[in-house]
């Protein structure tokens, strides 16, 4: 279980879809690289990307890990973002039984989960049904 | 490098030992493999196991294997590669001798998943994906197989009953397995009213969390003459990588990691598909044996459902999978799992599988052990004769 210092660390992440791109290659990447995984150079610039995606696949979850119980049935979903990456995301302000293959989704800030009652509260990017 | 040969064996049954610790499950294991060589101790000595910190609270899990196995002093280390600890223990083994630096290794597979709530070992087995990017995003390991199968089914145009052959072939073969875990036929009415736990993997499609131990002696074509047992020879053992996170893959269908450890282990091998006449896979959920098998050039893209439904990989079919159940009824004991498929496969070999599972004139199997979402793909070539 990840704590203050990890959560501190991925914020940008987290909050801001923060990625890299390469200054070779120009491939974009999620998460933040320090090597280009297409070049192997390690020459890379920030990156924030639109949070404009298309839902590649997703799942409609009924037993989760116990950090999530609250949630279930959630949607997990793959995201294809559109400047490139791929990314693993829940969705959200949808009914899962909508959800399709190739629907187009934006990036929402929102509560991901807590340590219980007194620990830490987790926020981080949900997809839902574009509407902007 | 030398010719490897394995010339001993154990195993214990697949359940949930409540009555045996990681500790007693691996030396049963291991001294079966000893009595089957009549010897009392090797060169180096490898654990194949993922979960024994998180779910036990015991690291360091090599060395008190080895204790409690009466092989104080011998050198000992743990390998981890997930789902595929196994059969990366056994490739440490096999290098081991290989190389010269030792005669004899031994390789065991324990993992204990029953010792926890379901919960606890959920969360650990989720711990094989990306934590920061995939888990932390309330992803368990059964939800990124039904991304695959949800993408595979789309793509592909299945519907989920399709996959209830890989279900069935799995159960009907571990009913002649007694170290089997579910010895019971399941058809495809009960596969479909089965509980979903990610939509659209249920419960029929995941291999059942469970407890066990198997285990490997290995050693030199320079010491056949020591042990009693026919030996049966290590034609090839490669392993590949690939990303960890399913969303960092060009395509996910495709398990680029099969393909290379597949392609490695016939070039070392110098053999090809035909020559393979079983093919142990790593069903730990239905989706995965239609990528293994098509990863691996068995089958073309998008085609494997649709063999498995037309009988090919049957036990009398074309090219039989998951010969003693597979991790599907067998079980998966998650870091014993790749050595069950290395002594099933040489079972095989020997011709010592229970008649109704024996497939005639077995002489060249392969096994494949996958870690995590294909992250970690090992596939290893056995023969009963010297290539
Ligand atoms: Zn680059």
């Amino acid at each position: 279980m990840m704590g203050i210092p990890g959560n501190w660390r991925l914020r940008k992440q987290r909050y801001q879809l923060a990625g890299t791109r390469c200054q070779n290659c120009n491939q974009i990447h999620f998460p933040p690289r320090q090597v280009c995984p297409a070049c192997k150079n390690r020459q890379l610039e920030d990156f924030r990307l639109s949070g404009r995606g298309t839902v590649y696949s997703y799942t409609i979850i009924y037993q989760s890990t116990p950090k999530f119980e609250f949630f279930v049935p959630y949607v997990v979903a793959l995201i294809d973002l559109e400047e490139g990456p791929r990314i693993t995301a829940q969705l959200t302000d949808v009914d899962p039984d909508q959800v399709e293959i190739g629907m187009p989704v934006e990036m929402v800030l929102r509560k991901i989960s807590e340590q219980g009652e007194r620990g830490l509260i987790h926020y981080g990017y949900k997809f839902r049904p574009r509407i902007r | 490098m030398r010719p490897v040969a394995i010339v001993g064996i154990g195993q214990t049954p697949v359940r949930e030992h409540w009555d045996a610790g990681l500790r007693e499950l691996a030396v049963q294991a291991v001294w079966q493999a000893l009595d089957e060589c009549q010897i009392d101790t090797v060169d180096v000595f490898y654990v194949g196991n993922m979960l024994s910190g998180t779910l036990t609270g015991q690291e360091h899990l090599a060395t008190l294997i080895a204790e409690y196995a009466g092989l104080t002093g011998v050198e000992a280390i743990k390998a981890e590669a997930a789902c595929g600890s196994g059969a990366a223990a056994f490739r440490q083994a096999v290098l081991a001798v290989a190389s010269g630096a030792a005669e004899v290794a031994l390789a065991v597979g324990v993992e204990k998943l029953t010792e926890t709530s379901t919960h606890k070992t959920t969360d650990g087995l989720a711990s094989a994906a990306d934590a920061d990017y995939e888990t932390a995003m309330g992803i368990s390991f059964v939800a990124l197989n039904a991304l695959l199968m949800r993408r595979y089914m789309y793509e592909y145009r299945y519907h989920k009953s399709d996959f209830s052959a890989f279900i069935e072939i799995a159960h009907r073969n571990a009913v002649h397995n007694p170290n089997a875990m579910f010895r019971h036929l399941v058809n495809r009415d009960q596969y479909e009213r089965a509980k979903m736990v990610a939509d659209p993997v249920n419960l029929l499609d995941s291999s059942p969390i469970a407890d066990g131990a198997s285990a490997v002696v290995v050693t030199s074509i320079d010491q056949l003459k020591r042990f009693p047992n026919r030996p049966i020879w290590v034609a090839a053992c490669e392993v590949s990588t690939d990303t960890i996170a399913l969303d960092n893959r060009e395509n996910p269908l495709w398990l680029k990691a099969a393909e290379r450890s597949v392609h490695k282990a016939f070039k070392t091998s110098g053999l090809t598909h035909r020559d393979i006449q079983l093919f142990e896979l790593h069903d730990a959920f239905s989706i995965m044996s239609a990528l293994s098998l098509e990863g691996s050039g068995f089958a073309e893209r998008g085609t494997a459902v649709r063999l498995a439904n037309e009988g090919h990989f049957a036990i009398d079919g074309r090219l039989p999978i998951s010969t003693f159940g597979g991790l599907k009824a067998r079980g998966h004991p998650v870091g014993a799992t790749g050595l069950y498929q290395i002594v099933e496969a040489t079972l095989q070999l020997r011709g010592q599988a229970p008649e109704a599972i024996q497939v005639p004139d077995a002489r060249i199997a392969m096994t494949q052990n996958i870690g995590g979402s294909g992250a970690t793909i090992i596939t290893t070539i056995l023969t009963r004769e010297r290539l």
